[in-house]
Formats: structure tokens, C-alpha cells, sequence
């Protein structure tokens, strides 16, 4: 027998345990104004790594912003925005070795930026032009970065999740010293593959950092019909491992919570899972209403809670921001992702070719004859094909 | 006959069976108060009350692993999967349970009261996971009955017909016509037969079958044909498990010549599966090669859906070259 023998309390009557009496404390470090709550430790964050994660978290809301509008005027087919969980984000982004990887859900455009991604690779990817790494295959929103360590998103719900246990399995085995970020909606953790995640992770030690981001809805579904328990945190005690909840919308609780999760991970070979409590202000995508689900008073409740308002008050009492950078800080970002956007926007679509590359390492002999007959039915009908048929060499 | 399009109708025909049948009972991701992603169990709930119109959390193989006992216990269970490229983390309750319940137990028990309705195919900007059409797979499997309406009024008949069907249905909705494909549709109950396909306009020269989505595009290559002096027989398959071969065979004896199209990909696809039954049955009779027309052997793209999809082009031009054989 594996199981370890310690001194088990025996009853004589039967007694159950409540799967909810047990609730998870939430931890936090400010406050909305800004200022700090007693007893909380802030991590030791100079200027220069304050205002970047800032300037991250407003960059990703200008993105947003102007990206649903270019869907609205029909200039892109599909969005998906962040707004009100850029705390979350670029909070446990900011805490990662830039080496360790993340395999995300979908709204985490802002731990992307933190790494480095630019504007133009933004933009390449939400156009699907030539310069796309996914080749216009995804959707936009489906970005990926090998040399970010970004694992390229996939839309299926929850896939990432064993996949992370096993990436970081992997970098165990290396020795390296890192690990593997996954984050998932509340929704996503309902799949049967987190819960084959987390069990694997704790059996086989795995530094993993499970991370979902509980912003209350999947696409209508509030999350009182997603779980009857308290929330997701106290899954994590049925595996063994360790977990924290943390206000999401409070960078720095994220930070220094990712922080510490990191070093269990990374130091024990232990999976731990943070849950951190946040809310989707925006529509699900730009395909949803939200006012069809819920009240316009409950978002209001949470836009007071706003992530960016909350540090740029912190910044502002330590003097490390004005409101004067913030007006140029905006002005400068709404200049830079319309121009990337002019710019993508003018760029080709891949050329026809693409249509049969990666499916294997090499195109396979039906996939050659396939394209060929494509090209050939292209060139008879170039104007039933615009993109691609502006690309073909006639011949 | 009032006037709807796909999804009114179908929400109609679960109107419908809920009414008639306390048993029946919708449920999937979102289908709740907001009538599912793409509205199509709009006010059920309403209706109908929680219990029998209800959200599930976000989990396919719970989804229907609950409908499968739910239906063995002998209500009728509709469940939504929300997008049929989905549908695969239930892939081993669809196909090794809900296919095999009845078999397994040697008629003691099955799941013949479920329904599993979901959106396929492509055509909308979707890129690869929004966009698939995997009926092939579970035409694999024995046990299943898989469904692919083409217009409104198929869509209420059938469905209606699935739901009360003894057997466990797959029944794909081409989501690219949802509020396209507008038609007359009788207000009052009736049923589509299941098995059978339906011959949408008869002709001598050539035989065109398809179902769902893409029998608008076989209707547009058979009227440009049709100018060209060719006269199209056009089949609606409509049930791809079991097909109905007799109605195929027969017309493809009287025109010896069969074109199919389905935008799954080529190989492995359900077209493969008529064209080796056909060329059985009518082997002598055949005047060209079967053709098929479907989309690449890679996964669905987004930029370039437009090559990747047969359309009504390439249709015409595999009916002009069977024809010029
Ligand atoms: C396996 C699977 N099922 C369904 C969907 C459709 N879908 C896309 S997003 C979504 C809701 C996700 O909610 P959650 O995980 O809580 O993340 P959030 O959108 O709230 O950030 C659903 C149902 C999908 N992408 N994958």
C-alpha cells in the first residue's frame, strides 16, 4: 500500500463533510485608491518595472478598444477583448522568467505584450496577412510566439491544460530551473481535461502553474450554473496541491501571488493553482450581447473595480505618474495601433501555396496534386479568388 | 405556413416535441436564457421552465455522457453542442456509448431517446475550429443515425423526426445558412423520414448529391450546367447513417453519371463511401468516373476559406468534366 498511514480519525456515526464549508480567504495588497492595505507587503518593484506593466495593461485596453471598433466597421472579422482582467494578466506575466512558458486561453493578449510581442506582429496576426506566424489559418486572437515562449492558441476549451503538465514535465526532466504557465476561464475548468491536468501534475510533480482567471461568465453562462462549489481554488486540495485565490484585479496580489507560486514550482517541482478573481467587462467576443444576460448595474459594480484605475492611483500617490504622461501615454498608443493597423490591413494574404504547408513536415504527393488543381481552377476563375488569384504567377 | 429561417424552424420543432412531451429535455452550453450561442433554443426556457431547459457547464463528454443516462433511464435528451468542432471531447461517450448502448446490452437497455444537435460546417470567417463538418467520423460507427438538413423545412421535419426517433441521432445544422435560408414552413407537427433522400429535381444527363450546406451550391452548378444543355438530376441525401443507396443507385442507372460534394475533406470522406457502393450498383451503367468535390485534404483554413471550400464552380466544372469524359 502506497497510502501513507498517518493517525486517521475513525467515527461511529455517520458524519459527512461539506464540500463547501471550507472557504477560500482572497488576497489582495491594494486598495482602489490606491493606497495599501495595513499589513501588506508590496513586492520590491522599481519605477521602470511599475510603469511597464502599466503601460502593458493600458496598451492591451487601447488595443482592445480599437480593435472591436475595426470589427464594428466590418475591417476585421472577429475580436475578443481583455478589458477588465489586464490586472491578472500582465500581473502573473510580469513575475515569469521570460524562458518559462505560457499556454494560454485566449485573453491574455497582454502577457504577450509584456514579453515583447510588437504592435505589427499584433496586427499581422488579427489580419491573417503574410506576415501572420499562423499563416491566416486561426481566427483573430489565435496569437503565438516561439521565440516569447507563447504557445500558439487553439480554440477547443481546456486542450492546453495537460499540455502544460506535460510541457513542464519536460522542462523538469531538463533541469532548467523552469516551468509552464497555463491559464483557463472558470468555463474551461468545467472540461474534463483540467481536471486529468491537475491529477497528473500532483502525481507526477510537475512545475506547472495553473491559472484561472474566474471572471464570472462563460459566454452567457454566469458562474453560479458553471460550479456549485466555492469557486475554482478548492480543487486543488483534492489533488494535493497547493492554491491561492487573489483579487485579479489588483496587479500586485497577482504579481506577488505568481511570484511565490513560481518559486514552489520552479524550487519543489510542485503544481500549485491560482485563482484569481476578476471580471469580463466586455461582451464575450464581438459575436456577443451581454445585455441579453446580465444587468448593466452589476457591470457598473465592476468597472469601479477597474485594474488599470487601481494601479495608475498607486502610481500616482508615488509620484511615478502623472496625468499628464497618462494623456500622452494614450494619445501615442491609439496613434501607434492605428498606424500598425493601416499597415497590416494593406498587406497580402499568404499565397495559395500556404493552403497545404505544415499540414505535415513535408507536402505530401495527394496535397501536391490537390493544390495544383486548385491553382489551375483559380486561374480559370481569378475573380471568383481575388485573394489569391492577385497572388498567382500566371503561367 | 409562416415564413422562417433555419433557426426559427428549428426552434419550432423543439418547441413542438417539448410541448407534445414532458420528456423531452434541452440542455448544453448557453442554451439556458440565452437561447444558445446562436439563439436557436431562444425562449425555451422561458417556457418551459429550468428543469427541462437548462445551461451546462462547460464540459462535451459530461454533456453527453449525461445525456446518454438520461436517455437510457428514458427521457428524451437534446443536447447542444455548441459548435461540432466540439463535439470530439465527447467523441468516446458519442461513439463507444450512446452507438453501442442498445448492441452491448443486447436490447436490455438504450439511449434511443437522444438527440445531439450541433452547428457544422464552414463559410463563416470561423478558421479551423469553427468550421469543420465531421460527420465522416461517426458515419464510422454503427448505431448512430447522422442527420444534415438543407433548408427551414427539412430542418423542422427532421428534427422532429430525430427527436422521436428510437435511435441516437447526430443531427449537424449548417450554421452558414442558419439566417440565409429562409422558407414556408408549416406551423403545425409533421415528420421528414430519416433513411431516405430526396430527389430535388429530376434530369437524364447527370446525378448531383450533396447535403446541407452545399446542396445551394449543387443547385447553382446544376443552373449553370443547365445553360450549357445538361440536364442535372440534384439528391438531397439528407440522412448520411443510414443513406439510402436505393434512391442514388436508381437515378445514377438512368443518368450513369454521379458528382458528390461535401466540404469535409477528401479522403476518408463520406463521398468515398457512396462512390465505392455506386460503382457496385452500377458499375455497367456508369458513363465517367464518380467525381467528387470537396474541400483539401488539410484542416480548414480561415484566410483562404474561399479556396479551400467547393463551391459552385467547382462543381460545374467536375459535371462538365464528367460529362466531356
Ligand atoms: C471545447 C470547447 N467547447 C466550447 C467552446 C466554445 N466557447 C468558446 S469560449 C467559451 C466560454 C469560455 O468561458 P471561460 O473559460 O470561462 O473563459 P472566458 O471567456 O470567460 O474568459 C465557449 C463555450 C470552445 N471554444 N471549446
Amino acid at each position: 500500500m502506497s497510502q501513507t498511514t498517518k493517525t486517521i480519525e475513525v467515527i461511529h456515526k455517520p458524519e459527512f463533510i461539506q464540500g463547501n464549508e471550507f472557504k477560500f480567504p482572497i488576497f489582495q495588497v491594494l486598495k482602489q485608491d490606491g493606497a495599501t492595505y495595513k499589513g501588506a507587503k508590496l513586492p520590491e518593484m522599481d519605477q521602470e518595472e511599475a510603469l511597464k506593466i502599466y503601460r502593458t495593461m493600458v496598451f492591451t485596453r487601447v488595443l482592445d478598444e480599437r480593435m472591436l471598433a475595426a470589427q464594428r466597421q466590418g475591417r476585421l472579422s472577429f475580436y475578443l477583448q481583455s478589458t477588465g482582467e489586464e490586472g491578472t494578466v500582465v500581473g502573473f506575466a510580469a513575475a515569469l522568467d521570460d524562458r518559462d512558458m505560457i499556454m494560454a486561453q485566449y485573453r491574455e493578449q497582454g502577457a504577450l505584450a509584456y514579453r515583447g510581442f510588437s504592435v505589427d506582429e499584433f496586427m499581422n496576426q488579427l489580419f491573417g496577412n503574410e506576415l501572420d506566424y499562423g499563416k491566416g489559418r486561426q481566427m483573430p486572437i489565435h496569437y503565438g510566439s516561439a521565440k516569447l515562449n507563447y504557445m500558439t492558441i487553439s480554440s477547443p476549451l481546456a486542450t492546453q491544460i495537460p499540455q502544460a503538465a506535460g510541457y513542464a514535465y519536460g522542462q523538469k526532466l531538463e533541469g532548467k530551473g523552469l516551468c509552464t504557465v497555463t491559464v483557463f476561464g472558470e468555463g474551461a475548468a468545467s472540461e474534463g481535461d483540467f481536471h486529468a491536468a491537475l491529477n497528473m501534475a500532483s502525481v507526477h510533480k510537475v512545475p506547472v502553474i495553473f491559472l484561472c482567471r474566474n471572471n464570472g461568465y462563460a459566454i452567457s453562462t454566469p458562474s453560479s450554473e458553471q460550479f456549485a462549489a466555492d469557486g475554482i481554488a478548492p480543487r486543488a486540495l483534492g489533488y494535493s496541491m497547493r492554491a491561492i485565490r487573489v483579487d485579479g484585479n489588483d496587479v500586485l496580489a497577482v504579481y506577488l501571488a505568481t511570484l511565490a507560486a513560481r518559486k514552489i514550482a520552479v524550487e519543489e517541482n510542485e503544481p500549485v493553482l491560482i485563482e484569481a478573481m476578476t471580471y469580463r467587462l466586455a461582451a464575450h467576443s464581438s459575436s456577443d450581447d451581454p445585455s441579453g444576460y446580465r444587468s448593466k448595474k452589476e457591470e457598473d459594480v465592476w468597472r469601479a473595480k477597474d485594474p488599470i484605475a487601481r494601479m495608475r492611483n498607486w502610481l500616482i500617490k508615488k509620484k511615478w505618474w502623472s496625468e499628464d504622461e497618462e494623456k500622452q501615454l494614450q494619445d501615442s498608443m491609439r496613434q501607434e495601433v492605428l498606424d500598425a493597423m493601416k499597415k497590416a490591413e494593406k498587406r497580402p494574404p499568404p499565397p495559395v501555396e500556404s493552403l497545404v504547408t505544415d499540414v505535415y513536415d513535408e507536402v505530401t504527393p495527394q496535397l501536391h496534386e490537390q493544390l495544383e488543381k486548385l491553382k489551375m481552377h483559380v486561374r480559370k476563375y481569378p475573380d471568383a479568388y481575388p485573394k489569391s488569384a492577385g497572388r498567382m504567377t500566371h503561367g | 405556413m409562416a415564413k422562417m429561417n433555419l433557426l426559427q424552424a428549428i426552434n419550432n420543432a423543439l418547441d413542438i416535441a417539448m410541448a407534445e412531451n414532458e420528456k423531452v429535455i434541452c440542455f448544453g452550453e448557453d442554451v439556458g436564457v440565452f437561447g444558445g450561442v446562436f439563439r436557436a433554443t431562444s425562449h425555451l426556457q422561458e417556457k418551459y421552465g429550468r428543469a427541462r431547459c437548462f445551461n451546462t457547464p462547460l464540459v462535451e463528454q459530461g454533456i453527453i455522457g449525461f445525456a446518454n443516462g438520461l436517455a437510457a433511464q428514458g427521457h428524451m435528451a437534446v443536447a447542444e453542442i455548441q459548435f461540432a468542432d466540439y463535439i470530439f471531447p465527447a467523441f468516446d461517450q458519442i461513439v463507444n456509448e450512446s452507438a453501442k448502448y442498445r448492441y452491448r446490452s443486447g436490447n436490455l437497455f438504450d439511449v434511443g431517446g437522444l438527440t445531439i444537435r450541433t452547428p457544422y460546417g464552414g463559410g463563416i470567417s470561423g478558421g479551423h475550429y469553427h468550421s469543420q463538418s465531421p460527420e465522416a467520423y461517426f458515419a464510422h460507427t454503427p448505431g448512430l443515425k447522422i442527420v444534415v438538413p438543407r433548408n427551414p423545412y427539412q430542418a423542422k421535419g427532421l428534427l422532429l423526426s430525430s427527436i422521436r426517433d428510437a435511435n441516437p441521432v447526430v443531427f449537424f445544422e449548417p450554421k452558414r445558412i442558419y439566417r440565409a435560408s429562409v422558407g414556408e414552413v408549416p406551423e403545425e407537427d409533421y415528420e421528414l423520414p430519416l433513411g431516405k433522400a430526396e430527389v430535388l429535381k429530376e434530369g437524364s444527363d447527370i446525378t448531383l448529391l450533396a447535403w446541407g450546406a452545399q446542396m445551394e451550391y449543387i443547385e447553382k452548378a446544376a443552373e449553370m450546367a443547365e445553360k450549357d444543355g445538361i440536364s442535372c438530376e440534384i439528391i438531397d441525401l439528407r440522412t448520411i447513417l443510414p443513406w439510402d443507396v436505393d434512391t442514388v443507385a436508381n437515378s445514377v442507372l438512368k443518368t450513369g453519371r454521379l458528382v458528390i460534394s461535401h466540404e469535409a475533406p477528401l479522403t476518408g470522406g463520406f463521398a468515398g463511401e457512396i462512390a465505392a457502393t455506386i460503382q457496385e450498383r452500377c458499375f455497367l451503367y456508369l458513363e465517367s468516373p464518380i467525381a467528387r468535390v470537396t474541400g483539401l485534404d488539410t484542416p480548414f483554413p480561415l484566410v483562404l476559406e474561399k479556396e479551400y471550400l467547393p463551391d459552385h464552380l467547382k462543381i460545374y466544372e467536375a459535371i462538365k468534366q464528367s460529362v466531356n469524359f
